[in-house]
C-alpha cells in the first residue's frame, strides 16, 4: 500500500473552498494554472512554494463551503500529495476522492515544515520531526475501490458503476 | 426501525433498505450544473467516453458570471450553451429567461416532494424546503450523473429539529437558521442531514422553508428537509413538472440527535464576519455599513421582497450606502414590477438589478473594497467572499437588511424610529 512522506503545510480550523481558491479565479480559462491562485487572499507564501509532495494538515471541517471541484484540483495542481484534517466538510470529501486527491481523516500535531509520513496500508501517520504515530480509519470499501481507481471516471470506465 | 425522509428517499431511489451510514448507489431524477461547475462536468463526461446521456434529468443554468462580466467568464458562458445545444439538452436557461440557478429549479418544477435531486452547487440542498432530498455534489459527480443517471450517497445520520410557536413580526426564517448554525457550528451537521418537525411548521410560508433548508449547507449538512403540507402543495402547484409523492419520516424513525426551536423566542439575527456560525442578537450589535445587499438563493425571492419594499416604503437609503436589490429570477423581477415593488426601492434610492448570483461570490456586480462592511442577505461571509480580502459580510435577513439600508448600520425595522 501507498507510503507518502512530505513536508508540512499547517492550516487551521474551518478552512473554506474561497480561501482555497476564490470564487473571481473560477473561470475556464484559469483551470490548467488553479496554483496560481491557490490560497492566495489568505496566505499568499503558498502558491508557487509547495514542493512536489508536500502534505497540507489542517484542523476541523477542512474544505467547508462551495462545492467547486476546482478546490482539490488547485491542490493537486500545487503539489500537494496528500490533505490530513481533523474532519473534512462532505462535499470536499466526495470532489477529492473522486478526483484522486487523497484525504485522511486524522487528529495531528506538527508544525509547519516538519516532515511527515503517511501509509494507507497500516492506517498510520508519523510525525518524523518527532516520531509521534496517529492513527486513522479503515476506507470504507466503496470508497477505498474508487481510489483505487482512480477517481470515479475511471471506475465508470472500467465498468464498475 | 423506521426510516427518516433521507433513508426512504434513498431507499426508493436505490431499490434497497437504506439506512444510515450505508453506501448506496440510487437513481437522480435531476442533476443541475452553473455556469462555473458545469465546465469541468462537460470536459469529464468527454473523458468517459460513453454516447449515452440523460439528458432529460440534465438542467444547465448559467447563473454566477451571467450577463457576462468579462471574456474570460464569456468563454465560459458560451461553453455550456454550446454543450446544451451540441447535446440536444432542453433544460437550459439563457439570460433573460433564468436566474439564480436554485430558485429556477423550484419554479420551473423540477424540485419537487419525494424527489432525489443533485446539483453541482453546494445549495442545491434548498429543495428540502419542499420536501426533496437534494444535496451539492462535484462536478465529475455531475458528469457521471449525466453518463449513467445515477450517483454513490452515503445515506446520512438524520438530526430532528422540532419547531413549535411562530415567529414574532419582522423576524423570519434566516434568523432560524443563523440560530441553528450558530448552536450547532459550520460543521455541526457535517455528512448529516436536518430534518424539521413540529407544529411551527406550518407557521412558516415555503419561501421561508427555502431559505432554512438552503443554509443546511452552513452546518455541513447534507440535506435540511421539511415535511409535505397544504403550504408546499399550493406553492408548488401551478409549476410542478410531472407526478410527484411527498415522502414523511416514519414516527419510530431514529435520528442521532434533536434540537427544539420555539420560533416566538428567535431574535433579529446577524452573522459577523467570517463564519455563519458568529450569529448574535441584532439588538447587541452596533456595526456601520457601506452596502446592503438584497437578492441570491437565499433570500432573493418575491417574498424577500415584499417583505424588504414593506419596510423602505417612504424612506431613503442611508447617504452613505448602497443598497442593491437582485432579484433572483427574470419571474421574480416581472412580479415585482407588476406588484411596485420596483417604485418603492427605486424612490428609496436603491440599485436593482437583473437576477445573477454575481456579488454573493465575490464575482461582480457589488464588489466590496478594503475596509468595507456589507450587510447581506445571502448565505456565506467567509474572508473576501464578496470583495477584498479586509472587506467584511454580515448575514442577515431581509427585514434587517432592508432597515440597515435605511439606517446605515445594522439594526431590526423596530429599531427604525426616526429613520
Amino acid at each position: 500500500m501507498e507510503k507518502i512522506q512530505g513536508k508540512v503545510w499547517k492550516f487551521g480550523d474551518n478552512v473554506d473552498t474561497d480561501q482555497i481558491i476564490p470564487a473571481e479565479r473560477l473561470v475556464s480559462t484559469n483551470l490548467t494554472r488553479l496554483n496560481d491562485f491557490i490560497f492566495e487572499k489568505v496566505r499568499p507564501d503558498v502558491a508557487g512554494k509547495v514542493m512536489k509532495g508536500d502534505i497540507l494538515v489542517a484542523g476541523k471541517n477542512f474544505g467547508c463551503g462551495s462545492s467547486r471541484e476546482h478546490a482539490p484540483l488547485s491542490l493537486i495542481q500545487a503539489g500537494f500529495s496528500c490533505v490530513v484534517a481533523e474532519s473534512f466538510a462532505r462535499i470536499f470529501y466526495r470532489n477529492s476522492m473522486n478526483i484522486g486527491l487523497l484525504l485522511v481523516e486524522c487528529g495531528m500535531d506538527a508544525k509547519e515544515g516538519d516532515k511527515i509520513e503517511v501509509c494507507t496500508g497500516s492506517g498510520k501517520v508519523k510525525n518524523l520531526a518527532t516520531g509521534k504515530e496517529f492513527v486513522f480509519p479503515q476506507y470504507p470499501p466503496f470508497i477505498a475501490q474508487l481510489m483505487e481507481c482512480g477517481g470515479l471516471v475511471n471506475l465508470v470506465k472500467e465498468g464498475k458503476f | 426501525m423506521g426510516k427518516t425522509i433521507a433513508e426512504k428517499i434513498l431507499s426508493n431511489r436505490s431499490g434497497t433498505d437504506a439506512k444510515a451510514g450505508q453506501i448506496v448507489v440510487a437513481e437522480i431524477d435531476y442533476v443541475m450544473v452553473n455556469d462555473v461547475t458545469g465546465p469541468i462536468a462537460f470536459r469529464e463526461y468527454e473523458k468517459i467516453g460513453t454516447k449515452k446521456m440523460f439528458k432529460e434529468r440534465m438542467v444547465l443554468i448559467p447563473d454566477h458570471y451571467v450577463p457576462n462580466k468579462d471574456v474570460a467568464s464569456a468563454e465560459q458562458a458560451k461553453e455550456m450553451r454550446v454543450f446544451a445545444k451540441t447535446h440536444g439538452v432542453d433544460n437550459y436557461f439563457e439570460v433573460g429567461k433564468g436566474g439564480v440557478c436554485h430558485q429556477i429549479m423550484v419554479e420551473e418544477g423540477f424540485a419537487a416532494p419525494g424527489r432525489l435531486i443533485v446539483g453541482a452547487d453546494s445549495h442545491t440542498c434548498t429543495y428540502g424546503g419542499i420536501n426533496a432530498f437534494s444535496t451539492g455534489i462535484g462536478s465529475t459527480e455531475a458528469a457521471v450523473a449525466f453518463a449513467t443517471g445515477k450517483l454513490w450517497f452515503k445515506v446520512p445520520e438524520t438530526i430532528k429539529v422540532e419547531l413549535t410557536g411562530k415567529f414574532r413580526k419582522n423576524i423570519g426564517g434566516k434568523d432560524l437558521i443563523i440560530k441553528i448554525i450558530t448552536d450547532i457550528g459550520v460543521d455541526g451537521a457535517n455528512y448529516k442531514a436536518l430534518e424539521f418537525h413540529g407544529d411551527g411548521i406550518k407557521n412558516m410560508n415555503v419561501s421561508e422553508r427555502l431559505t432554512v433548508s438552503n443554509m443546511a449547507i452552513e452546518a455541513g449538512g447534507k440535506a435540511g428537509i421539511f415535511p409535505f403540507d397544504d403550504l408546499t402543495k399550493e406553492y408548488i402547484k401551478d409549476t410542478v413538472k410531472g407526478n410527484y409523492v411527498p415522502v414523511a419520516a416514519d414516527p419510530d424513525a431514529e435520528y442521532c440527535m434533536t434540537l427544539k426551536y420555539d420560533l416566538s423566542e428567535i431574535e433579529s439575527m446577524v452573522a459577523f464576519p467570517h463564519l455563519p456560525s458568529n450569529g448574535r442578537a441584532v439588538k447587541d450589535t452596533n456595526v456601520k455599513i457601506d452596502q446592503a445587499y438584497l437578492g441570491s438563493c437565499t433570500n432573493g425571492r418575491i417574498e424577500d421582497m415584499r417583505t424588504a419594499a414593506n419596510i423602505v416604503k417612504g424612506r431613503t437609503v442611508h447617504p452613505d450606502v448602497r443598497f442593491l436589490v437582485v432579484p433572483a429570477t427574470q419571474k421574480i423581477y416581472r412580479q415585482m414590477l407588476d406588484e411596485g415593488l420596483m417604485q418603492i426601492f427605486l424612490d428609496a434610492g436603491a440599485f436593482i438589478s437583473g437576477p445573477t448570483c454575481g456579488a454573493c461570490l465575490g464575482g461582480y456586480m457589488g464588489i466590496l473594497a478594503a475596509g468595507e462592511k456589507a450587510v447581506s442577505s445571502t448565505n456565506r461571509n467567509f474572508i473576501g467572499r464578496m470583495g477584498d480580502k479586509n472587506s467584511e459580510v454580515y448575514l442577515a435577513g431581509p427585514e434587517v437588511v432592508a432597515a440597515s439600508a435605511i439606517a446605515g448600520r445594522i439594526i431590526t425595522p423596530d429599531q427604525m424610529e426616526g429613520c
